[in-house]
């Protein structure tokens, strides 16, 4: 019972900062609230009891790249709370609803489905460190080889793009 | 859930809360003294034994201040950022175990421990980037910047220094950790403990560890972020009053997470530094009154041994501050990304060649790192320099030179 209110509790808050996000026209207050998104998705990870993914999520996303988010938004000085102006052209605006509104339509169908089924119990063990780490080791140790190749590739060309002026 | 176990649950989190809430006016006197003696003053000691209570007094001062909001700044961000910078320092020690007895600590024994602890502290950027961007005022935001920049950088050699523990105990887990240092020193001597320390990887992971926790928690040598002489005090310049309390003790707090997390890793937690105890045979062989202390000591000694293995890392920090001279921001990043990245990866990979062929090539490993190491970059290094001006320009002129 206790799960489920926090379940709920966090759900609100994923969704209404995820909201937070596209709607706010300060680019810090919206990477903030990304910040927050990211944190309180990790909180429901534990709930699932995918502890590891859920802080490895806390580290990679809302400790790591959204600090350079704001490094990059404060260094630039985007943190004038000027609203943006977009060049709205007729058939962008029709577009993104409707992409939205597709993409709602498809969860709300998907969620109806499984509506009336209790709810799978997890296995405690799945979420744990060793577990995962033998998967990725044996099961899937092809695409951990590939997904190192291409960061390689992506440090490589960083390296490249940052060395093209002073070389 | 049961209620029980909800009661022992809010012990373990008002336990851990209190000590380190009780431990900070400590940690701020002991600063304070100690770097006056270091630089040949007195400090504070007018309040109290030994100026004891002077931190009570800052305190109350603070509280009683006025508080200036900057012009123009953003006033929610503003007043969030102290609260984002205090609430990671104080939730990272979470995990830590600094006693046996699992009933009392740690506040959660999970098995992502050292990864809870990253993760807390990577959120710690937010707080000080945050307060140097809604302040509105250049010499927060830069030391905002460097802050953030310093603290990425730091955190993967961080990372690196800390997995050289997960892979010598095989597990994310702190009290795992700690139990895998108390067995027999190397295996073969029974009086010792086995540190992480006291091997090879450990010893080099260590020092990474030291360095990078210097650097995460924004101290002296690497205190560019609040570099008073070309940043005012940096991120916190405009805050005043209570908002800058809770600055400065999240700082002191962070300090002794950190050390404690040291203290854990790589120094054996709570456990002694010797594996026997008189008190112990005593009492097996005389009983009586022995018993008794015996049950006193096994009791007490662990947490204490913690708190002095703390406090003495604590006071490194404060000796280091009195001594080293501030990095320059290119030597920060230098350090940071192209000595301390590569040497906890070799380290790690030396570590790993231990784990599957055992000592001796691992052993043969370091031995053929350093030498080549010294055989390379050693032989590079331009002659020493000997400045005439140096030494007439010295301060502290040699004794004779005062005399006469």
């Amino acid at each position: 019972m206790a799960e489920r209110l926090l379940f709920f509790l966090l759900a609100l808050i994923v969704v209404s900062t995820a909201v937070g996000v596209v709607t706010n026209r300060n680019p810090v207050r919206s990477a903030l609230l990304l910040v927050a998104n990211f944190f309180s998705l990790a909180l429901l990870y534990f709930l699932l009891s995918a502890q590891f993914l859920g802080v490895l999520q806390i580290i990679v996303y809302a400790g790591a790249i959204m600090v350079l988010f704001l490094f990059v938004i404060m260094l630039l000085n985007l943190g004038s709370p000027e609203p943006a102006t977009f060049s709205e052209q007729g058939y962008r605006r029709p577009l993104a609803w409707l992409i939205a509104l597709g993409m709602f339509a498809l969860l709300v169908s998907q969620a109806l489905v499984v509506a009336g089924t209790p709810p799978a119990q997890a296995d405690p063990q799945v979420g744990t460190a060793r577990t995962i780490g033998y998967a990725l080791f044996t099961e899937w140790s092809f695409a951990v080889v590939v997904v190192g190749v291409l960061l390689t590739v992506g440090v490589i060309g960083s390296i490249l793009l940052a060395r093209r002026r002073s070389a | 859930m049961t209620l029980v176990d909800l009661g022992w649950a809010l012990l373990r989190i008002a336990i851990m809360l209190g000590f380190l809430l009780g431990t900070l006016p400590l940690v701020i006197w002991l600063e304070r003294r100690a770097l006056a003696w270091f630089q040949c003053r007195v400090g504070p000691n007018r309040l109290g034994p030994f100026g004891l209570l002077q931190p009570m007094a800052d305190a109350a001062k603070l509280f009683f201040k006025e508080e200036i909001v900057p012009a123009n700044a953003d006033r929610l961000i503003w007043a969030l950022a102290p609260a984002l910078s205090l609430f990671p320092a104080l939730v990272a020690a979470a995990t830590i175990p600094w006693g046996p007895n699992r009933l009392l600590t740690p506040v959660a024994d999970v098995d992502i421990g050292l990864l809870y602890f990253l993760a807390m502290s990577s959120l710690a950027a937010y707080g000080v980037l945050l307060a140097g961007w809604s302040s509105n005022n250049k010499y927060s935001l830069l030391g905002g910047l460097r802050a953030s920049a310093q603290v990425i950088s730091y955190e993967l050699g961080m990372g690196l220094a800390l997995a050289t523990a997960i892979l010598a105990s095989g597990s994310l887990r702190m009290t795992s950790i700690v139990e895998m240092q108390a067995e027999p020193l190397w295996g073969v001597v029974p009086f010792l403990h086995n540190w992480l320390i006291f091997t090879p990887w450990g010893l080099v992971g260590g020092a990474l560890f030291f360095i990078c926790m210097l650097a995460e928690t924004n101290r002296a040598p690497f205190d560019l972020p609040e570099a008073e002489s070309e940043l005012v005090a940096g991120y916190q310049t405009e805050y005043s009053s209570m908002k800058f309390a809770a600055f400065f003790m999240g700082e002191y707090i962070a300090i002794i997470a950190i050390c404690a997390i040291m203290t854990t890793c790589f120094l054996g937690g709570y456990l002694a530094p010797v594996n026997f105890s008189p008190i112990q045979t005593l009492a097996e062989t005389q009983g009586g009154v022995f018993s008794v202390l015996a049950t006193i000591t096994v009791a007490l000694m662990p947490p204490i041994w913690f708190l002095l293995k703390v406090f003495g890392l604590v006071f490194s920090f404060i000796w280091i501050r009195a001594t080293l001279l501030r990095l320059r921001y290119d030597q920060l990043m230098n350090l940071g990304w192209r000595f301390l990245i590569p040497v906890g990866l070799v380290n790690l990979a030396l570590l790993v060649v231990y784990i599957v062929f055992g000592w001796v090539p691992a052993l043969v490993g370091y031995a053929l790192v350093a030498g080549l190491y010294f055989a390379t970059v050693g032989a590079r290094r331009p002659p020493k320099r000997t400045v005439e001006l140096v030494s007439q320009a010295q301060p502290y002129r040699p004794k004779e030179a005062h005399l006469g």
